[in-house]
């Protein structure tokens, strides 16, 4: 149990230096952008002086490495910064969208990874069977596709010609689970058939891979049904890439919905992002990117314990 | 004589290779009466295992049951439907494998895994399953037999694994179990425990039984009668004692002389004179557990030390140490009586190459996707330089004393047979010219009558050329075959050395003994005597064999 704890401990570890790493990148690829937020802010009536003053006003005058200390600093104790836009605290602004980003993924990831086990236990159990091809074909078709293509094309078809899902997705704090459900109905359907394939392809994979063991043949030889074998002997040795590339699509449900959110126009923080972005609000760029990485490091860290844990040796030390 | 259990008539069993079927049992026909053990026997290939699974109504992936019937109690295994054989295996007929480590499910505890036959098969619920594995337990002589079955597989050592694979075949009180080889995979004293649970545990329920081994001394413990099998053919079939006194067919005759392989030694110059020498040599692993523990051996020219012991008693690790893969805590190694650096990377090129190592499997050891003469040529450019005509020549050379031809110049790994294998891994280090050879159980791998052929090879090479072997092996036939000093290793130590004589004539250090009293030998008497030779040795202390 030691060695579990200081496993995850180091794994934890790893994530903080990552985090750091990230920041830094973060804040450098802003400030490697052209102009900065004191030309933006003045666009057209951007003389020397005035671009000067207002850098003076909002310390981008002072140098570099100080700037990054002090957003680093205001950080840590929880201080996000302020939009420079709308003049109103980061946090306020991230945080009801970042309810809703979650809120989306969830809703998808929950119907999404049990359709993808599930199919990936038949396609393993029917292998080579019209099943298993048909599955095959179908998911990876809709991975090919860009996900906004996908998007569209539902719009056109349950919204447009047979209006069953509405195509805007707005969400509003006064609107009941149920409406906010139906609200979100094409977006998460779009990003479920974009995530379904890879899991789906990874459980059919990882239990092919352990069908070849000894103890397959064993269980065959016990007089064991298919399924059985398949579900029982196969499957819970299967679980640790299955594990990594769960974690590897939730981190892209919550990073990834930028398009998804900009097509349907879901108040979303990939919307946020977007916004912020053309309206050149840099410190909610920063604050959000940040947010994004976040997710994904401790999502990949989420993966690592689960699938430590997922193999017996380690949680049942000798 | 009621019918008999099991009858297989002109069993025909192709399998799928390089896009074409090709038979692997050729119409093997044998009966088996209830209560009975029949004991097949034969080197790899000769499709022993495929029979013994072919009688589950079992072929695996790649193979298929041509033709010829299986008469299990009256059911035609070979014809039977899917869900009739699923009835059938595990409750009437069941397996007992090479490797338990490998076909218990690392998923789950020994218990589920055991009680999982007779509950999916209605034979009995999980409570009544769970007290017949207790008992079970108990009657194989696990240790706790009240919460071993609570552990995982890998909380468990291989021998007691192995006897609760053998418990749980018996879990539905079968008629038939298939042994595939159940002891080959354990060291010398514990295969005898194996050996003696399975014996009793066949003996008191009445199971009829097929044995399937390629260790003829193994199977005459056992077996009331034995098929000995080549190729997928019968040779011939008989009572066991009568087997094993009187064989009529050479083959047979040729499995029960593997264990003598004589040796002459020549005239060589220099013999005797120190070339490797150990001293008290400690070394650990990363984690800080001793692996080895004041070790300390010599070998000298022209001569072979056989180091000897179980998996776990430092033998390979001492391997590591003198070739510097693993740099000791303490101690020395003197090569000609100089000091060695403690790592290879701190040695000249002149000293790695007069060390050579052949390992235990041949296949990993040789890159696939070279040829047999740049396997071999590799060395000859490295340490001497030699191209084009010069080094085909030597390859040709060295292919020679392999007694292969020039004709396996071009061949890949994968054209080699096992043998083959290990002769090219043999020219490798040849090429080198190296003056110490370590072999890492060289012969392990390999069916007896080619291994035999390999140890003859390796003694002929040392009378041409004088070369020093020091000789990592669990086998003590081979130990008796070929070597002139012997170094026992126990738990990291070693526990006695000498010359082989010595070594090997009473009184032995009281470890020794019991190394070399659990080598079976072709008696079938020889089982229960060796038992009660242990409970003594048991009883004064000696070794703790139930760990």
């Amino acid at each position: 149990m030691d060695q579990l704890i200081a496993m995850v401990a180091k794994r934890l570890a790893f994530g903080l230096v990552t985090l750091f790493v990230i920041s830094l990148i973060i804040f450098l690829g802003v400030e490697l952008l052209p102009g900065d937020l004191a030309e933006a802010l003045m666009g057209q009536a951007a003389t020397d002086e005035n671009v000067a003053a207002i850098r003076a006003q909002l310390g981008l005058d002072r140098p570099a490495h100080t700037r990054y200390l002090e957003w680093i600093g205001n950080l840590m104790s929880g201080d996000l910064g302020t939009s420079l836009a709308t003049k109103r605290p980061i946090a306020d602004l991230l945080g009801g969208r970042l309810v809703n980003t979650l809120f989306l993924a969830s809703v998808a990831a929950i119907i999404a990874i049990p359709i993808a086990i599930t199919l990936g236990v038949l396609a393993a159990l029917y292998r080579e069977s019209w099943f298993d091809k048909t599955i095959s074909m179908v998911t990876l078709s809709f991975v090919s596709f860009p996900e906004f293509f996908i998007a569209y094309i539902l719009i056109y078809f349950l919204a447009v010609e047979f209006n069953v899902f509405p195509s805007f997705s707005k969400s509003t704090a006064d609107m009941t689970l149920w409406q906010q459900l139906y609200s979100i109905s094409l977006p998460a359907l779009t990003l479920i058939l974009v995530v379904i394939a890879q899991m789906m392809r990874m459980t059919r994979a990882a239990i092919l891979s352990v069908i070849a063991s000894p103890y397959i043949e064993m269980a065959t030889l016990k007089g064991m049904s298919r399924p059985r074998i398949i579900v029982f002997h196969a499957f819970p040795n299967a679980l640790s890439p299955v594990i990594n590339v769960i974690a590897l699509n939730l981190a892209y449900l919550v990073v990834g919905v930028v398009v998804v959110e900009v097509v349907f126009g879901y108040p979303g923080v990939g919307q946020l992002l977007v916004d912020s972005v053309s309206k050149r609000d840099l410190p909610v760029v920063q604050a959000s990117v940040l947010v994004f990485a976040s997710t994904y490091v401790l999502l990949n860290l989420l993966a690592d314990v689960l699938s430590i844990l997922a193999n017996p040796k380690l949680r049942h030390p000798k | 004589m009621s019918e008999p259990l099991l009858v297989i008539k002109d069993l025909v069993i192709e399998g799928y290779q390089e896009e074409q079927w090709n038979g692997i049992v050729h119409g093997v026909s044998l009966s088996l009466n209830r209560g009975e053990v029949l004991g097949i026997i034969g080197e790899s290939g000769a499709g022993k295992s495929t029979i013994g699974i072919a009688s589950m109504g079992y072929a695996r992936p790649g193979c298929r049951i041509v033709s010829g019937s299986i008469n299990f109690d009256g059911v035609d295994m070979a014809m039977a439907s899917e869900d009739r054989l699923r009835e059938m295996r595990g409750v009437r007929v069941a397996y007992v494998a090479q490797s338990a480590a490998a076909s218990f499910n690392p998923a789950h505890r020994i218990v589920q895994q055991f009680t999982e036959t007779p509950v999916v098969h209605k034979v009995m619920g999980f409570g009544a399953a769970e007290q017949k594995s207790k008992d079970l337990f108990k009657s194989m002589d696990l240790p706790d037999p009240e919460n071993i079955g609570r552990r995982f597989p890998h909380q468990v050592s291989g021998g007691q694994l192995q006897r609760a694979m053998v418990a749980m075949a018996m879990s539905c009180d079968p008629d038939l179990i298939i042994f595939d080889e159940p002891t080959t995979a354990l060291d010398v004293t514990t295969q005898i425990e194996v050996l003696a649970a399975i014996k009793d545990a066949i003996r008191e329920h009445n199971t009829a039984a097929l044995y399937i081994t390629h260790d003829l001394a193994v199977v005459s413990q056992i077996a009331d009668r034995i098929m000995v099998l080549r190729y997928g053919n019968e040779v011939e079939t008989g009572e066991t004692r009568q087997m094993i006194e009187n064989p009529k067919e050479d083959y047979t005759r040729e499995l029960l002389s593997v264990r003598k392989v004589h040796q002459d030694k020549a005239d060589i110059e220099g013999l005797g004179n120190d070339i490797l020498t150990v001293k008290n040599i400690t070394a650990s692993y990363g984690n800080g557990v001793r692996v080895l523990e004041d070790v300390s051996m010599a070998v000298t020219k022209g001569t072979t030390v056989a180091v000897v012991g179980e998996s776990g008693s430092g033998k390979s690790t001492t391997a590591r140490v003198i070739t510097g893969l693993l740099p000791p805590e303490m101690g020395e190694i003197l090569f000609h009586g100089e000091p060695l650096a403690p790592s290879f990377k701190d040695r000249p090129q002149d000293q790695l190459r007069r060390i050579q190592m052949i390992y235990q499997m041949a296949d990993v050891a040789l890159n696939p996707r070279q040829k047999v003469k740049d396997v071999i040529g590799r060395p000859l450019e490295l340490y001497f330089g030699l191209k084009g005509d010069a080094k085909k020549a030597r390859v040709k050379e060295l292919l020679e004393k392999i007694e292969l031809g020039e004709n396996y110049m071009d061949r890949f790994p994968s054209e080699l047979s096992g043998g083959e294998k290990q002769r090219v891994c043999i020219a490798r280090a040849l090429a080198a010219e190296p003056e110490l050879i370590i072999c890492d159980e060289v012969t392990s791998a390999l069916d007896q009558l080619v291994a035999k052929g390999i140890l003859k090879l390796l003694q002929d090479l040392q009378n041409d050329l004088g070369v020093s072997y020091l000789f990592i092996t669990h086998d003590l036939a081979t130990v008796k075959a070929i070597s002139d000093e012997i170094v026992v290793m126990y738990q990291g130590k070693v526990v006695e050395q000498g010359p082989r004589d010595e070594i090997l004539t009473p009184p032995h250090h009281d470890y020794t003994d019991l190394l070399l009293s659990s080598v079976p030998e072709m008696d079938p008497d020889w089982l229960d005597g060796v038992l009660e030779h242990r409970k003594e040795l048991e009883a004064r202390g000696v070794v703790n064999l139930r760990t």
